[in-house]
């Protein structure tokens, strides 16, 4: 097993994400995942859009990197590895990129089941943008956009991607980190596409408004409120966070 | 050498052919082997006749979930080193800009195919027109340089395939073959020649992956040279790294991304003309009304009307000095074509003499008589 740092282009740190931000957290769990499965960096490619998302492989990751433009990651992905499949192609958006204007991208692509994994960062709002709802904000919740409360309902991410064709659906929390690098690389051996819902904090948005502003408590917070698929009852569906693989 | 003659997949010999058809057989000529794209009239055809060469050479036939995949799908594919296309109409068109802009910003080369129809809109699926002429050119938002060709024949339907690829690779841009419906659904002979002569971008896995000079491209390295690539749509520096606040490196890039082509008029633009050396009016064309405007000029000569034509093959960009030489001595000119008059529009901008603009807009090729009858009302 090699050094994980390798997979990390420190070159260009700090990171510009928020304090307490989820994401360098997917990032080191990346990072963790590809050094354990001892993949050629050389031969990697990590495509992803625009977003707080999007900063995670572009410009963090060491290996070749796509930073494309808003929901499109998943159609480029598609024809870098069409092209040369020798390539291992990963894409990482956020849930306004890969839920929302690239819905029917994510949706056809596992229905063809492309050889791709793709990791949905969803910080549950549009961060970058000043903390929008998003197709996966949940109901009810406050943001900038819905101050009185989100009156539209969310997706069911995995529900939606396992039932479009995906061979592996898997959802954690940024709370996980384990399980995140263990669904990581079953994801990235999976022949065929591959899907992964990593729920992320964003204090500085929707964690405010919502949860807490302070990292640590909403990293408890996802803790506590998550429950393995194998656990759930039914009403644990509308109340909980319902983690592991689909 | 980048350089290299190859023969063509098709055996050298006399076809009948497609415009669609032969513009699919130009890009396999070229070298492609990659087509991503989604039905649409009237370029369904360049899919059919491409499907089954991609099969037949070994290539990748990608139907995206639509038109915004598809381009995006051959963005990606062109940085594994093959050459992608796609083809579509206005419709299609319009959602592939957002990712053609992509493509002109991170210097990416691809060809795309516009089959004219008529607009806006849903417009007349099968109808043809010369609409989209501006579209082509300033489509993205934000200042840019794109290359532009015009075929009038399904012999330039072939050859324009080859070329726009050649161009593509050479100045790291997408290149656009703008054709319409007559042209793509017309029938009639093909040459396909011994060989056809091909250029293959310069692969540099070492070299900055962008180019900052003020005139020239840069090489390209790929995905897979373990480059640690950074491309992004965003502004960047020659390695990729994004400067989305600085003055400097917005002003660098802009300058660099239009710098390569405009340095490069000569190599790039090609404009025929017939009949100009006493011409004292011309009649200045470009695709299928080309076609008319030549006929019509060899009537007026026959009526002792000094006509002289002038063709644009390649339409953007714009050269401007090389017009108004070639335009030295005439008197007045006469511009037919299928839109509201959008290279007159150009011609205006260029010349001091007067432009008269020569239009239909009811989706129906311009006609010879109709060409000749206005140019002596107004002669």
């Amino acid at each position: 097993m090699k050094d994980y740092m390798e997979w990390i282009r420190t070159s260009v740190f700090p990171t510009n994400f928020c304090p307490g931000c989820g994401h360098g957290i997917i990032l080191k769990a990346i990072a963790h995942a590809m050094s354990q499965l001892d993949i050629d960096r050389k031969k990697t490619v990590f495509v992803s859009g625009i977003g707080c998302s999007g900063w995670i492989s572009s410009p963090y990751i060491k290996a070749d990197t796509l930073h494309v433009t808003h929901g499109r990651a998943i159609a480029y992905a598609t024809g870098v590895k069409l092209a040369n499949p020798e390539l291992t192609v990963i894409v990482i958006g956020g849930d306004g990129d890969i839920a929302s204007i690239g819905g029917n991208h994510l949706i056809h692509a596992a229905r063809r089941n492309i050889d791709l994994t793709v990791i949905m960062a969803d910080n549950q709002n549009y961060g970058m943008t000043g903390g929008q709802f998003s197709p996966t904000t949940p109901a009810g919740a406050k943001t900038t956009t819905s101050p009185e409360g989100f009156r539209e309902r969310p997706f069911d991410m995995v529900k939606l991607v396992k039932s479009a064709g995906a061979q592996y659906v898997a959802r954690y929390t940024v709370a996980h980190f384990p399980q995140m690098v263990n669904a990581l690389k079953k994801a990235i051996k999976t022949n065929g596409f591959a899907f992964l819902h990593f729920l992320s904090t964003c204090p500085t948005h929707f964690g405010r408004r919502n949860i807490t502003s302070d990292p640590y408590e909403f990293i408890q917070y996802l803790r506590k409120n998550s429950i393995s698929v194998s656990n759930a009852t039914e009403k644990d569906y509308t109340t909980k966070i319902i983690i592991g693989e689909f | 050498m980048p350089t290299r003659k190859i023969k063509p997949y098709l055996p050298p010999g006399r076809y009948f052919m497609q415009g669609d058809e032969a513009v699919a057989e130009g890009a396999i000529a070229a070298g492609c082997r990659f087509y991503a794209g989604y039905p649409i009239t009237p370029a369904s055809e360049v899919i059919l006749r491409i499907e089954r060469r991609l099969r037949e050479v070994g290539g990748v036939y990608f139907q995206g979930e639509d038109e915004i995949a598809s381009i995006a799908a051959c963005i990606g594919a062109s940085w594994t080193g093959t050459k992608a296309m796609t083809a579509t109409s206005g419709p299609g068109f319009d959602l592939m800009i957002e990712n053609l802009g992509y493509a002109i910003m991170t210097e990416t080369p691809l060809v795309l195919v516009d089959v004219q129809r008529a607009g806006p809109s849903t417009g007349q699926a099968a109808r043809p027109s010369q609409g989209d002429f501006h579209q082509a050119r300033y489509a993205s938002h934000g200042d840019y340089e794109i290359i532009v060709l015009s075929p009038w024949s399904v012999q330039e339907m072939f050859e324009m395939g080859v070329k726009a690829f050649n161009l593509a690779e050479k100045f790291r841009t997408p290149v656009i073959i703008l054709t319409d419906e007559a042209v793509g659904h017309l029938r009639e002979p093909l040459d396909i020649p011994e060989e056809v002569e091909i250029f293959d971008r310069e692969h540099d896995p070492s070299a900055p992956p962008f180019g900052m000079d003020p005139e020239n491209p840069a090489p390209m390295p790929l995905f897979g040279d373990g480059a640690d690539l950074l491309i992004t749509g965003s502004t960047h520096t020659e390695w990729g790294l994004r400067r989305t606040r600085d003055p400097e490196t917005q002003k660098k890039l802009l300058t660099h991304l239009m710098g390569k082509i405009r340095h490069h008029l000569d190599e790039i633009v090609e404009i025929d003309e017939k009949y100009m050396k006493d011409a004292e009016i011309a009649l200045v064309a470009y695709g299928i009304s080309a076609r008319s405007a030549l006929e019509a000029t060899r009537r007026l000569r026959e009526k002792g009307i000094k006509a002289g034509f002038l063709r644009l093959k390649t339409i953007w960009p714009f050269y401007d000095e090389l017009i108004r030489n070639m335009l030295k001595g005439v008197a007045k000119i006469f511009v037919p074509e299928m839109n509201i008059g959008h290279l007159n529009k150009e011609l205006k901008r260029v010349l001091n003499i007067p432009v008269i603009s020569i239009t239909r807009i009811d989706s129906t090729v311009l006609t010879p008589r109709e060409i000749v009858e206005k140019v002596e009302e107004e002669a």
